[in-house]
């Protein structure tokens, strides 16, 4: 249910919002990308998967403009990054919002200070609304008002990431890049974590593109998963594509021991 | 001119909002001051109709200011209804209904006692950081005495590590800032000593001067501003990322792996360079006496000679040892106390820095007096 508007949407107009094309990007002699394709429709939740040190952030760092390519092309909304005007840039980097593995709330700023940073920065809003629609993210991502005077340090884990994708979401993003929303989170918080991210995208409409090793995130949230290894994409498709390749690499991690059936498995056997 | 994002109609005690355009965060200011409008309307009202039919698009500013509004006639006890809204939108008007604005509470705003507690709280933080100082200063010596009965916990390696970092490293340095101080008090001694014929008694001055006081000084105020904030950086850093709890748990003493070597490191170097800076200083005022002056070397070196005695060189040395030894404790009980911020980081070098520089002045006066007493 909670996923048909999304694919309901998808399948009419498959509006490409992020194009990657042949993207080669290293460190050094090290090529971590090795001409890289990948396509985000909107509207989709994209669940990004690949052994740890195969390159998904640094993918995901080179489409946001944090690491240079060395070929390739990215477009954004159509624009080509690296031909676009510092202008264009920053109205597209407006129109996306990114969580930071670790949050990355600036910590000399309260939590109300961060969720406003943004926002002030660039639009003209009177203060009192500023105050409420940081106090309606904070609700929308499931805290409320009593964390406005904290700082980052006082919270925990779980609240961090939570006032991290607030201030992902504060300017009302199209897209939103979460880097490995659920690391650090217990299942029951990750749970709540992947609900909450499937009720914005709904709510919001927004185009999720997410780097994640939670095999629950993968089965319950991602509508569309890709897969990266050896440099290159080797698989993009829906959950059942996944079970159903016979790339090892593949069925090494949807079917390894910690996967559904693998637990299963587990089960019947001790029984 | 903005364009109308919100039109009323009102017919007796029905009120009729027509909502148009795109109701954005970047029509929030305009569309905030149309509804501020619409609401100021009095008269009676028993039914308000939004129709957002025209509204072509929405996001979460113009949905809370939406629902802003629907609460404003809500509280007025009016039937409040929105139609015509897309269904895409629905979702988001649903979550932003549930949204309780408890507000933030609100700052007191009490100037002077804000003043009062400020002072108040300062002199609670000298009073803390004077008790960490004797605290480290404590534990640095029962640490000590540790190792001295098993020597072979001591930790060498970081110690040459340190040593390399503080001593040799800053040795380029600290040579060419105590060469250029020794020939601007030449210079300047030259200078006036000039007038009254007098000149020869400047290389008592540079003598005296910077065997006694400035070679130390210096070189303190360049170690403390080049290793100390280094120092208490690295701890503090380290303190961030959880490294120092990890060392406690393993069974390890932070003030034994980490504040000790570092400490020895600046009581073995500071002396070396202190001697180094001094020699560099008297190098550079001969030069400017020869030079400038036009003091030979060899008057210069009789002259100084005469003038200092082994005694000068050694009030200078004495000193040295004691003013490392306060840099280091402060500079890691200052990494110590770092907290998880980025800014508390940032405080404590300042602190470390600046406590030093101070605590080393003070002690060099302590020293002036003790050495006046027992006549040196």
């Amino acid at each position: 249910m909670a996923q048909e508007p999304a694919k309901a949407n998808g399948r009419r107009s498959k509006e490409v919002v992020i194009e990657v094309r042949g993207v080669v990007a290293g460190f050094g002699e090290h090529v971590v990308l090795d001409r890289v394709d990948l396509d985000v429709y909107r509207g989709e939740i994209l669940g990004f998967v690949g052994g740890s040190g195969a390159g998904k952030s640094v993918l995901m760092r080179t489409i946001i403009g944090l690491l240079c390519k060395r070929a390739g092309s990215i477009k954004v909304f159509g624009t080509d990054m690296e031909a676009a005007s510092d202008l264009e840039r920053q109205a597209i980097e407006r129109r996306w919002g990114i969580l930071f593995q670790q949050g990355a709330l600036f910590s000399s700023l309260t939590v109300l200070e961060n969720l406003q940073f943004p926002v002030r920065e660039y639009l003209d809003l009177p203060q009192d609304l500023l105050d409420e629609m940081a106090v309606a993210k904070l609700e929308m991502v499931g805290l409320d008002a009593s964390v406005c005077d904290k700082f980052p340090a006082e919270l925990s884990g779980g609240m961090t990431k939570r006032v991290a994708l607030a201030r992902a979401l504060a300017l009302d993003p199209e897209i939103v890049f979460l880097d490995e929303p659920t690391s650090g989170l217990d299942p029951i918080g990750a749970g709540e974590f992947d609900t909450l991210i499937a009720t914005l995208q709904r709510t919001l409409g927004l185009t999720v593109f997410m780097v994640t090793h939670d095999l629950d995130s993968l089965h319950t949230v991602c509508d569309r998963i890709a897969v990266l290894a050896d440099g290159k994409i080797i698989a993009a498709g829906t959950m059942d594509t996944m079970l159903a390749s016979t790339h090892p690499w593949l069925r090494a991690y949807f079917h390894g021991k910690r996967s559904r059936e693998g637990s299963q498995y587990d089960k019947t056997a001790r029984v | 001119m903005s364009v109308t994002l919100l039109e009323g109609t009102a017919q007796g005690e029905q009120l009729k909002l027509a909502g148009a355009g795109a109701w954005i965060a970047e029509n929030a200011r305009s569309l905030e001051a149309q509804i501020e409008d619409e609401t100021r309307r009095t008269g009676k009202l028993k039914r308000v109709d939004i129709d957002m039919g025209r509204v072509e698009r929405l996001d979460t500013f113009g949905a809370w200011l939406l629902e802003r509004l629907v609460r404003v006639y809500s509280s007025r006890g009016c039937d409040t209804k929105v139609i015509g809204l897309k269904d895409d939108y629905r979702a988001l008007m649903d979550e932003l209904h549930g949204v309780k604005l408890t507000k933030p509470p609100a700052h007191h705003d009490n100037q002077m006692a804000d003043a009062v507690a400020m002072i108040g709280e300062n002199i609670f933080a000298v009073g803390h950081s004077i008790s960490s100082m004797i605290n480290m200063v404590g534990a640095i010596a029962v640490t000590s005495l540790r190792v001295l009965t098993h020597p072979r916990s001591f930790r060498f390696t970081s110690l040459v590590h340190q040593l390399d970092n503080v001593a040799w490293r800053a040795v380029p340095i600290i040579l060419l800032i105590t060469f250029l101080i020794g020939c601007i008090i030449a210079q300047q001694g030259l200078f006036h000593f000039r007038k009254f014929g007098a000149d020869v008694y400047v290389v008592d001055m540079v003598g005296i001067l910077v065997l006694r006081e400035l070679g130390v000084l210096i070189v303190c105020i360049m170690v403390a501003g080049r290793s100390g904030s280094a120092y208490t950086a690295e701890l503090g850093s380290m303190k961030m990322r959880e490294e120092i709890d990890a060392l406690r748990t393993m069974g390890f003493d932070p003030v034994e792996v980490l504040v000790l070597p570092r400490v020895a490191a600046l009581i073995i170097g500071v002396p070396i360079l202190t001697f180094l800076g001094s020699m560099a200083a008297l190098y550079g005022g001969g030069l400017v006496c020869w030079l400038y002056g036009g003091i030979d070397p060899d008057i210069f070196l009789s002259r100084l000679k005469e003038s200092i005695s082994l005694q000068t060189f050694e009030v200078g040395m004495i000193k040295a040892p004691f003013m490392a030894m306060i840099i280091g404790v402060v500079a890691c009980v200052e990494g110590l106390a770092v907290k998880g911020s980025a800014e508390s980081l940032g405080l404590q070098t300042t602190a470390s820095v600046v406590e030093s520089i101070f605590l080393v002045i003070v002690l060099d006066g302590l020293f002036a007096i003790f050495f006046a007493s027992i006549g040196m």
